[in-house]
């Protein structure tokens, strides 16, 4: 089973999304002097685009590590609901906890909605293989990704190396706008990308904490004060 | 990337911060749900860093990027999630559109 899910990965339309983004990540990382080795391992241990460019940008221009940390923090906060939506899935009654804790390390955006689509036909004892095949076969993807971007980053010329590097912010900016459904995540959206810029204009300490917590708590407030009015 | 081993910060500052949240969701398991209050205001949170990411790569952007015209890189964006909008929400027309606009622009305006 754990076979079929890396084939069903290379059959996902992610397959595709995740060598684009790692080709963005993969040059945003020579851009700012990683090693390739490095960018791989870092695929593996944290499996989370945005995570990976918030650490690698953040790294190269030397910001302090705990602001780093803190932001990476904070980004991840969306896998706590994935995966506490996830498991119902996954867990038989013969699974021990121990088991759960790799698809949870895998738990992404892609697979987390293939998923959904591809496990509910298959068996119980047949869900946790499949569902770490697919990881796998996405991290596949996104390391083929990553050593094209870096090498490309490498040797073509500025102009074409800055698109590479445009890949990232643009495929991140439409994807979670797509992703982002309810009018919170869509305010959150929206005021995070002039509040960031503003505090990163007037040199505040710890900007991405400080934008997440000031335009979520009011994206959050809005979506508050249309409930009560309900 | 100071003094420690760059495979040490890798660990501290991007596997454990990233990894809490896989880890808290085994163990809190179905105990929460959902569409919590709560988890309404972390997602809204979450959002907002991601924002807060997109526009700094854009605004102060790494190195070979940076050699395009700030007016190019917004344009390109918004060129790019204008047609996201328009063309059925769909990601790959934004992706293309705000690369080609980039491109034109970056041709027509070096640095």
């Amino acid at each position: 089973m754990f076979l079929a899910g890396v084939q069903a990965s290379f059959r996902s339309v992610f397959a595709l999304v995740l060598i684009g983004t790692y080709v963005g990540v993969g040059a945003l990382a020579h851009d700012y002097g990683f090693s390739l080795a490095w960018v791989m391992l870092s695929t593996v241990l944290v499996w989370a685009g945005p995570a990976q460019v918030i650490m690698i940008s953040a790294l190269g221009t030397g910001a302090p590590l705990f602001e780093v940390a803190l932001a990476v923090f904070l980004s991840a906060v969306r896998f706590l609901p994935m995966v506490v939506s996830l498991l119902p899935l996954l867990r038989g009654p013969r699974t021990r906890l121990r088991d759960l804790l790799l698809p949870a390390h895998f738990t992404a955006a892609s697979m987390w909605v293939e998923s959904f689509r591809l496990l509910p036909p298959l068996p119980q004892h047949a869900r946790v293989p499949f569902c770490n095949g697919l990881a796998i076969g996405f991290m596949l993807s996104g390391h083929i990704g990553s050593v094209i971007g870096f090498y490309l980053a490498a040797s073509l010329p500025a102009l074409l190396t800055a698109t590479l590097l445009f890949l990232t912010p643009m495929s991140f900016l439409v994807s979670t706008a797509q992703n982002s459904l309810t009018l919170a995540n869509r305010l959150a959206l929206a005021f995070g990308l002039v509040v960031g810029p503003l505090l990163t204009y007037f040199q505040v300490g710890l900007d991405l904490m400080w934008t997440g917590l000031i335009a979520g708590s009011a994206a959050y407030a809005v979506h508050r004060l249309r409930g009560a009015r309900r | 990337m100071s003094e420690l081993s760059p495979y040490l910060v890798l660990i501290l500052v991007g596997f454990l911060p990233n990894e809490f949240w896989r880890v808290l969701g085994v163990i809190l398991g179905g105990g929460l749900s959902d569409d919590s209050e709560l988890i309404v205001w972390v997602r809204a949170v979450a959002v907002a860093v991601l924002a807060a990411v997109i526009a700094k790569l854009v605004v102060v952007p790494p190195a070979a990027l940076a050699a395009l015209p700030l007016a190019v890189r917004l344009v390109a964006i918004s060129c790019g999630f204008l047609a996201f909008l328009v063309i059925r929400r769909s990601v790959f027309a934004g992706l293309v559109v705000g690369e080609l606009v980039l491109l034109v622009g970056g041709f027509l305006f070096p640095a």
